[in-house]
This record gives structure tokens, C-alpha cells and sequence, in this order.
């Protein structure tokens, strides 16, 4: 029986009293070897000896309708199998938690790059070259929008306000008003998309590279046109999703309805061309950034303005300035958004969506603000930290900023921070930077299994592991509610047969589907307690020992049958009544060749507070990662779209440029602050996957500015920006 | 990927008898497979050298060094006469790909390795080096890593080698194996042809002709060398612009420079002016800038590109630093890391 708990008030800390001692420890992932010896089957890894290879044909025209495909230009090929398209194609993959099909725009072409066909062959190879060949012919329309800077197709939306920011500006005493751009990004993760569709019957099974099997579920079945019950979609092993997995994919759709027509299974794993082609990306920003302050450094007036991008049809739209919303309080606020649809590559949320680049644009305004005020940049922030989040007037569940910024500067040695340009080491510019941190929190609906046998414990959830640490966290949350050494619980994700979860998303997995483990396991804690006769509360277990009410037991003893208890866990009143966010402070120190404009990370620190911290080791590479794909958002990182066509010119790992492991310091540091959110969810913790990234970029551009007085707008900071804006700062 | 013969030669002769229309030497095949893959090449034979024993190894020859077409990137850089005669080769080899293409990847293909434009590795974009008399898609396109020296209406594109450009510096020569068995020679920088109204003909080699070896000259007594590559981050990536330089003091002025950029033309680029400038010239910033602008002035840029002329000639400058003793940016280099 499932028990539903909605968070509608705070919870008791459970978790700081119970016995095994093993929450917030630092335990290796336990699928870590299977993992580096090549023995966890990716989506890709299985391929049954009848399964067939498919591979996507691209559109290569901007916008239009296809008038042929001729399936005779590749009729020789050797083992072909079939060209496979038609109405139930799908455009692009769905936005994360979509629930249904995305648009499936049949003979229609909306963007360069649309898978449009899939050709399946005996072998990859043939099936390649066959896409490789297939002749479609077009009816391209003219004056098609490609190009975001010159598109008439406009959504604007009224401005979110609270106060007059007009009248607050204007009697500031000191004023900023900034353009910003960045680039579009993409997600990168390593693993390409792939799947593996089977056809038992009427029932479909998918093995694919999804981070939300729930939805991932009512996509693919709404796409093929069949009963969701009939879907099973099975994700164990991602290669890295970074939000580029969140939706059912055109790899997924056209593997099921080829396999369906076929009877036999079809393989489909893209290109990285064609995961830079059609997997959804980043949009470019443009970004407007107004602050007001008096002379003591008292924000009077914050606006952020943005210009994003998206194709026709998608409901997505980058929310730029989610983090200027709540991050500073000021009298009058005001945020507008304007969405252009233009024919590329649609956008959705890549690795923080919103504060990724929404804050490399606050947090460089509010440093070159610092700056006017004569102000160091750490003291400007902690005078405006508000007391309640200024939009909406909830006050925070738990925020530790302050102390995170003032904890960081320590540490960092902030204060031997020298002026603009006066640093250097050789040929080297040297300075320092940083920025806030802020990602905001949720809980998502999420469901589990816990099962309690004598030989130990097992967890089910169709949660997913993008490879942040799932396997490893929910094991611990189980090990510690059920007393038990965490090698006694087995950890079975990513089956949409297993209780429906939150997915990986939105930093919202560990919180959601760990609380939903943590409440399944304290059922079967009340029901040991009253097998012990004692109250709950009384109940002590560890080591697979119970004690309670004056004895001692092996919990084997108390277990005759195994007992299965599912639990489900969803927002509440809670989520109203207060707004969570993880917050924390990062500090960047880099060097700026001073002829050529290279710029070298030198350290990073990150100080954090996320909740409570379920793992110290998982958690630390989470918070290592963000701050990683900070450097790149700074850096390096930008995807380029040829504006007569808007088709993707980098399409692939050697043209768009993620870090590589020499643009990484060897001397990055992060530190956890204790922290409970006792609003946020039963278990007390934050979302961490995306705070890491959140400011982290920014600190490393206001770090650049100190060292060479260069200020980057427009992002990144490749060498020829930053010689172009040290030319311009006359240094 | 097409269907394709493939054969391994037994012997140069062989190898020479094997090729003809459509067929491709192959050694490391780093550039080669990928681009077969993406079908921008579609060789119907591969010829594969990689166990030609005559190929193989580093030999000293006169005062210099005789570089066998199928010494590895990574051979050549950690060669201990390489690394103390002509380190800027060894410098300019670890700048460029990984640890592992270049354990794998070959002299003579490291020279014959085709252009990155995007437009030439994208088959739905028109390109006149991929197809001749398509069209030139990078005209009017983005890249920021076309060339600005050496282009013409038809072509755009840069060459990424930077083992080219220090050897080019270095005054290498490239030993050919002519279809006649007989050897010829030609200078790293004759071996590449500029694109004119044929960027599909890329070098000097004749049909049937396989590079044997380089030919790598003593290096000239008291030189400095250094190759300075910047690029849009750390590691692997290719040069927006490279500079390789060996300058020689005497009497604190400068005697002798040899100069070549990488990142900028369809060919290692040289400019005999920029050379000319600093001669007997005292180092400083001042010298550095007239030469800078001499190796700039005939620079024609895509819109995307214009960066490329501050930068090289910031780049140039920053190396003629290092090179003459005015910087040791080495010691400072914010990559080199102290051991935890």
C-alpha cells in the first residue's frame, strides 16, 4: 500500500538521531567499478543478435515541407531494411516533464538539422552511408527566420515587478545600466542519445539514455499512439544528461516505430553530429541589467530584461532572471522577458537553465557596481541580502549566504585582493573575483519501494543515475533508516515497472526520490518498532541489530516474511509558505596573458549551503562539476549557428569547446556549510547538481577584470574579447 | 562509411603500385577516419603504410635529422636530440590534439591532414575543396578559424597543423618518393599550394607520390626557439593563431629570425618583411610592433575573423619576448602545476 505524504509542515530530523551514522558519509558509488570496467550496460551496450541498426537523415533546408523521399536513391544498399518517417515522427525531443508527444510536424521541416527519417540496415555502416545518401527533395520556403538579432517573431511578456522600479532608479545615486550576450550551450554529456526499442506483442520495451522515466513513459507511448501501459522503459546507466535527456527523443520514436513495422529489434544511437543538430540546447541570451543604488551601497532598483530564443511551438523559455528575482532585495524590482521564434534548433533547460547565464550577467553587474561605490564586492552583497524573497514575500526556508560569503572570503585570503591591473607575474595579469551563488529548491512528486528481508534491504524507484550518485545515495538513506551497512541494500533504478519518481532534473532528484525512500523506510521502521513493542521514536537500529523498549534483537528476528512498504512524497503547504534555495559564495583567482588575452584559471573556491548533505563525496563532484561547466560557460563554451541558414556550424566535441582538463586549477576547493532545510522536504536537503555552475562563471569573469581590467559582455571570454576589451579599458 | 578495399603494403614500391584513382594511403588515420565516417572522404582503397620498416625511426643525417613518415607525434616530441636541437618542434607537437592522437598519429600525416573548416567537414553545406565548383559556404558563414592570408574567393580555409609551422620555421624539408622511385625535396612550405580557383588541390604531390620522411637541418648555434599557439582554451583545440620563431642574438641585436604562423593561411604562413624588420634590430616592444605590422598588412579577413590581425600580431610580439629574453613566461605559466 502506498502511503502519501504531502510536506505541508516541517519535519523532524530524523536523520541526525538514527543509529548507522552513515548519512553525509563520503561512500564511493557502488556501481563506480562496474562503471569503469565497461560492465554497466549503457542504453547502447545491449544489442540482442537480431536487432537492427538505425540511423537518422537530417533536413537540410532551414524551413519548409518535404515533397519526396526517395527510398530508391538508396534501394542498393547492402542489408537495407527499410527508410522509416511519417506522421508519428517527432520534431525534436520533449521538453522535461512534457507528458506527452512533442510536435510531430509530419512533411513539415521547422528547423535545419529536424531528424526527419530513420534508415535501418543489417549494419551500422550500411544504415550510415544509406543516410548518408538518401535523396529528399524540398519545397523550402523563403524569408525564413534564422537569424535572433534580425526576427520580426516576437512573444514579449509583461514585466514581473514589485515596487516602481522607475522611481527607484531614478533617485539612485549611483547607476548601472548594462548589455550582456551569451552564447547558445550545449548539454555535452558524453553518453550520445540511444535506444533500443523491442516489440513483445503490443507492449513496447525502450532501453534508453532518459533522465525522467515517468514522463519519458506518457511521451513515447502518446508518439507511438499506444497505451502507456504498455510502454516499459528501461534506463539504468546514463552517460550524463545535463537536461539533455529530460524528454523522449526522435532516436526513441523512430527506434520504436521501426521495430514495431520491422519485428525485430532496432537500434538507434545518434551521431554527435546529430546530438549537436537535434537534441535541445541552451538558447542564446541577450540581457539587460539596470541597478540602482544610494552611496552607502543600499540596492534601490534591480531590473534584469532578457531576450531569449525558441522554435515555434515549444513552451520553453530560458527563465534568465529566476535567480535576480530573489537573490538581492531592492526597493523597486522588475524583470521582462522577450522570446524570439526563430528556425533553429529548439531550446530547453541545458545544466541550470536560468541562473547558468542569467547570473554571469547579475553577478558581473553587481562587481563593476561594487567597483562605481567604491566598494569591495563581497561587503556590497552581504549589505543587500533581503530578509524575505523580495518578489514574493516568502521568507527563506533556510539561507546561510551571508555566512558562505563571509566564510569564502576567508578562506580565500580575499582581502590581499590587489586593484584593477596592478598584479602580475610575468607576462601573466593575475586578480581575483567572485560572485553569490543561488539555485532555487523543489520537491517533485516521487514514489519508491523499500523492501526488508533477512539478507538485507532493496530500494526500487524508477529514479534515474545520470551519473550524480543516485545508486549511492539512496542506498545510504536506506542502510541508515533501516540500521543496516550500506552494502546490505541493493539500489534498482531506472525501470518505469518500479515506483515512479521525481527523475533527475532540476537538482530535485535526491531530494525527492530520497525523501520518497526515506518515508518508505520509516513505514517499515513502525512496523519493526511495534514488532518490538515500542514506540517509534524508541527504536534504535544498526548494524542489523534493533534495539527498543529495554531489548535487543538481530533484526532477522524480526522479519518472517519480507516486508515491502512504498511510500510517496509530494510538495505542500510548505512550498507556499516559504521559498528554498541553495545558496553560496565562489571565488576564482585567474591570470590574463597580457598580450595575448589567454586566460588561465589559477583556484576556485566554492563555499555552499545545500541542505543537508547525503553524501560529502557525491555531493563534492557535483558542486566540482558545476563549477567546471562555470569555467566553460566563461570561457570557453559557445555554439554557433550560421545565421542564413541557422543550422549548427559546431557540431561536435573538437569545435564546441567544454573545458578541457588543462583549463581546470588543480586547486579547486569546495566547502559544505551545515545546513537543515526543514521547510524543503522530509529529509532536510537541497538541490545540489546546479548550484555548483550557478555564479561560478561569473566569478571567474570578475576575476579577469580585476587582473587586466578587461569586462567580457559579450561571453565568452575567448582571447580575442579579451584583448578587444583590454584595448578598450587601456590596459 | 562507403565500402572500401583496403590493402597493406609490403614495401614503399608496392605501396606506390597501389595507389591510383580513389585510393588513400593511410597510417595513423586520425584525420582520415573521421572524415571517411562523416563520408566527406570516400577513398575506394586504402593503402596502409604503418608497417613499412623504411618509414620508421629518426636518424641522424649530416648535422641534422632524417624524420621517417611514420615517426608518431609523440616519438617525435619526446626525442631527446628533437627535444635539445629543435625544441620548438617538440613544443609545437604537444600543443596540438591529445596524448592519444598523437601516439597514434603520423609525420607525414600530421602534414597532409585536412583543413577544419566546418563547411568542408558538413555535407549539406557547399565546399569547392570537398567538391569543386560547389561553392564556398564559409563566404558569408561564421569562422572564426578561416584563414586571413593566402585565401581566395573559392576557399577560406586554414590548415591546422602546428607541426608544419615549426618545421616551416625550422626550414625543414619534405623527402617525396616520386612515382618514378626516385627522391625529390621540397621545403615544408612549398609542399602546400594556396586554394586559387583549385582549393581541392592541396599540395604539391603528384599522383603515386608518398612522403618518406622530413629532413630536418642542423639547427642554427645560439638560437632561441619558441612556439607560442593561442587558441579558445587550454588544451585541444586548434590555433586561432600560432606563431614559431627561432631567433638568434648577437651582441644583444638580432641576427638572425626565422618566423611562421599557423591558424592563418591555408599553409604554414611566412613573410620574409616581418623577417627583414628585425634584423639587427635591438628587442623590444617597439622592433616587435614594426614587424608585427609588416606580418599583418596583407591580411584579408572574413568578417569573423578580424580578430586575428590584433591577435597575431599580439601573439608575434609575445613570442619575439620570450624568444629574445624580454619575458620567461614559461617560468610563470599559470598551466604548470606543483605536484599536491
Amino acid at each position: 500500500m502506498t502511503k502519501t505524504f504531502r510536506m505541508d509542515e516541517a519535519q523532524p530530523r530524523l536523520l541526525d538521531e538514527t543509529g548507522q551514522g552513515i548519512i553525509g558519509a563520503p561512500l564511493d558509488r557502488p556501481e563506480g567499478p562496474k562503471k569503469v570496467s565497461g560492465r554497466a550496460a549503457y542504453a547502447a551496450d545491449g544489442m540482442p543478435d537480431n536487432a537492427a541498426h538505425g540511423v537518422l537523415v537530417r533536413a537540410t533546408i532551414p524551413r519548409g515541407r518535404i515533397t519526396g523521399i526517395d527510398t530508391a536513391s538508396v534501394a542498393e544498399t547492402p542489408g537495407l531494411l527499410g527508410v522509416f518517417h511519417g506522421p508519428r515522427f517527432i520534431r525534436n525531443p520533449a521538453q522535461g516533464m512534457a507528458g506527452e508527444a512533442p510536435v510531430q510536424p509530419g512533411d513539415e521541416v521547422h528547423y535545419h538539422g529536424q531528424p526527419i527519417a530513420l534508415v535501418v540496415a543489417e549494419s551500422f555502416e550500411a544504415a550510415r552511408d544509406a543516410a548518408q545518401r538518401l535523396v529528399v527533395s524540398y519545397d523550402a520556403d523563403a524569408n525564413v527566420d534564422t537569424d535572433p538579432a534580425k526576427t520580426d517573431a516576437l512573444e514579449k511578456g509583461d514585466p514581473e515587478t514589485a515596487g516602481d522600479f522607475e522611481a527607484a532608479f531614478s533617485k539612485a545615486d549611483v547607476t548601472l545600466d548594462r548589455a550582456y550576450s551569451t552564447p547558445p550551450h550545449a548539454a555535452a554529456a558524453m553518453e550520445p542519445h540511444a535506444a533500443l526499442a523491442e516489440w513483445e506483442g503490443e507492449t513496447l520495451t525502450l532501453r534508453g539514455a532518459q533522465q525522467m522515466l515517468k514522463t519519458n513513459r506518457l511521451e513515447l507511448a502518446d508518439a507511438v499512439g499506444i497505451d502507456p501501459e504498455n510502454v516499459r522503459i528501461l534506463s539504468p546507466y546514463i552517460g550524463g544528461g545535463f537536461g539533455s535527456k529530460l524528454g523522449i527523443g526522435p532516436e526513441a520514436v523512430s527506434a520504436a516505430l521501426a521495430a514495431r513495422e520491422l519485428r525485430r529489434p532496432v537500434r538507434v544511437v545518434m551521431a554527435r553530429q546529430t546530438v549537436f543538430d537535434a537534441v535541445l540546447r541552451r538558447t542564446e541570451t541577450t540581457q539587460r541589467l539596470r541597478l540602482g543604488a544610494d552611496r552607502s551601497g543600499r540596492l534601490l532598483a534591480l531590473s534584469h530584461d532578457d531576450r531569449v530564443t525558441n522554435l515555434q511551438d515549444e513552451g520553453f523559455a530560458e527563465p534568465v532572471s529566476q535567480a535576480s528575482q530573489f537573490l538581492y532585495g531592492a526597493e523597486g524590482l522588475s524583470f521582462a522577458q522577450t522570446l524570439a521564434r526563430v528556425s533553429r534548433t529548439p531550446s530547453g533547460s541545458v545544466r541550470a537553465p536560468g541562473e547558468a547565464v542569467g547570473m554571469l550577467a547579475l553577478e558581473q553587474a553587481m562587481d563593476e557596481l561594487a567597483e562605481m561605490l567604491g566598494m569591495c564586492p563581497v561587503e556590497l552583497r552581504l549589505k543587500n541580502l533581503p530578509e524575505k524573497n523580495p518578489m514574493t514575500g516568502q521568507p527563506f526556508s533556510a539561507t546561510r549566504l551571508a555566512d558562505c560569503l563571509r566564510d569564502g572570503a576567508e578562506r580565500f585570503g580575499w582581502k590581499d585582493r590587489k586593484p584593477v591591473g596592478t598584479r602580475r607575474d610575468g607576462e601573466w595579469y593575475v586578480g581575483m573575483g567572485m560572485a553569490s551563488a543561488a539555485r532555487s529548491n523543489m520537491l517533485i512528486e516521487s514514489a519508491a519501494r523499500v523492501r526488508l528481508s533477512a539478507e538485507g534491504a532493496v530500494v526500487e524507484t524508477d529514479m534515474t543515475d545520470i551519473g550524480t550518485g543516485t545508486y549511492a545515495i539512496l542506498g545510504q538513506i536506506a542502510a541508515e533508516m533501516l540500521g543496516l551497512p550500506v552494502e546490505k541494500v541493493e539500489v534498482r533504478l531506472g525501470d518505469t515497472r518500479f515506483p515512479a519518481a521525481a527523475g533527475s532534473g532540476g537538482s530535485f532528484g535526491a531530494s525527492s526520490a530520497g525523501s520518497a525512500t526515506f518515508l518508505a523506510a520509516k513505514a517499515i521502521r513502525e512496523t519493526l518498532a511495534e514488532r518490538m513493542g515500542c514506540e517509534p521514536s524508541d527504536l534504535t537500529l544498526q548494524n542489523g541489530m534493533a534495539r527498543g523498549g529495554n531489548r535487543e534483537v538481530p533484526l532477522s528476528e524480526l522479519i518472517d516474511a519480507e516486508l515491502v512498504e512504498e511510500a510517496s512524497v509530494e510538495a505542500g503547504d510548505t512550498s507556499e509558505s516559504h521559498f528554498s534555495s541553495g545558496f553560496g559564495a565562489h571565488f576564482a583567482e585567474v591570470a590574463v596573458h597580457a598580450y595575448t588575452g589567454e586566460v588561465r584559471v589559477r583556484r576556485m573556491l566554492g563555499v555552499m549551503a545545500m541542505g543537508r548533505i547525503l553524501n560529502e563525496k557525491t555531493a563534492r563532484s557535483q558542486a566540482l562539476g558545476g563549477m567546471i561547466w562555470g569555467v566553460g560557460s566563461a570561457l570557453t563554451e559557445e555554439m554557433a549557428h550560421d545565421p542564413r541558414t541557422g543550422h549548427m556550424v559546431t557540431r561536435d566535441l573538437a569545435n564546441y569547446h567544454v573545458p578541457a582538463h588543462a583549463d581546470v586549477p588543480g586547486d579547486m576547493t569546495v566547502v559544505f556549510l551545515e545546513e537543515r532545510d526543514d521547510m524543503a522536504n522530509p529529509i532536510q536537503t537541497k538541490g545540489i547538481g546546479e548550484l555548483g555552475i550557478s555564479g561560478a562563471g561569473a566569478a571567474i569573469l570578475n576575476a579577469v577584470r580585476n587582473a587586466c581590467g578587461a569586462r567580457i559582455y559579450d561571453m565568452p571570454a575567448t582571447p580575442d574579447r579579451v584583448i578587444a576589451a583590454m584595448d578598450a579599458a587601456g590596459y | 562509411m562507403r565500402d572500401f578495399e583496403y590493402s597493406r603494403a609490403e614495401s614503399l614500391d608496392g605501396a606506390a603500385g597501389q595507389l591510383g584513382d580513389g585510393a588513400s594511403i593511410i597510417a595513423g588515420g586520425t584525420n582520415l577516419l573521421d572524415l571517411m565516417k562523416i563520408q566527406v572522404m570516400v577513398p575506394g582503397r586504402l593503402v596502409d603504410i604503418s608497417r613499412l620498416e623504411d618509414l620508421k625511426g629518426i636518424s641522424e643525417h649530416g648535422d641534422g635529422l632524417r624524420i621517417g613518415a611514420l615517426v608518431t607525434n609523440s616519438e617525435l616530441a619526446a626525442d631527446a636530440r628533437v627535444r635539445s636541437g629543435w625544441p620548438l618542434l617538440s613544443r609545437a607537437i604537444l600543443a596540438g590534439a591529445s596524448a592519444q592522437i598523437r601516439n597514434k598519429a603520423t609525420t607525414g600525416g600530421n602534414l597532409l591532414q585536412r583543413t577544419r573548416c566546418p563547411y568542408f567537414y558538413d555535407t549539406a553545406m557547399a565546399c569547392n575543396k570537398r567538391t569543386p565548383g560547389e561553392g564556398c559556404a564559409a563566404q558569408g558563414g561564421v569562422g572564426r578559424m578561416l584563414a586571413i592570408f593566402g585565401t581566395s574567393e573559392h576557399c577560406l580555409a586554414a590548415h591546422p597543423s602546428d607541426m608544419a609551422v615549426a618545421l616551416t620555421a625550422l626550414a625543414a624539408e619534405v623527402e617525396i618518393r616520386a612515382a618514378d622511385g626516385g627522391i625529390r625535396l621540397v621545403p615544408v612550405r612549398e609542399l602546400y599550394r594556396l586554394p586559387g580557383d583549385r582549393p581541392d588541390l592541396e599540395t604539391v604531390l603528384g599522383a603515386g607520390e608518398i612522403i618518406t620522411a622530413v629532413r630536418l637541418p642542423a639547427p642554427r648555434p645560439q638560437t632561441r626557439q619558441v612556439y607560442k599557439k593561442v587558441r579558445d582554451r587550454a588544451s585541444y583545440a586548434f590555433a586561432l593563431v600560432s606563431v614559431a620563431v627561432a631567433v638568434e642574438m648577437k651582441d644583444e641585436r638580432i641576427a638572425s629570425v626565422s618566423l611562421a604562423c599557423g591558424g592563418v593561411a591555408p599553409c604554414p604562413w611566412t613573410n620574409p618583411e616581418a623577417e627583414q624588420a628585425l634584423i639587427g634590430a635591438a628587442p623590444g616592444d617597439d622592433a616587435f610592433a614594426t614587424a608585427a605590422d609588416a606580418l599583418v598588412a596583407q591580411a584579408s579577413c572574413h568578417p569573423d575573423t578580424e580578430f586575428k590581425i590584433p591577435l597575431l600580431r599580439r601573439t608575434l610580439i609575445a613570442a619575439l619576448r620570450e624568444a629574445t629574453g624580454l619575458a620567461d613566461s614559461a617560468a610563470a605559466n599559470p598551466t604548470t602545476r606543483t605536484p599536491a
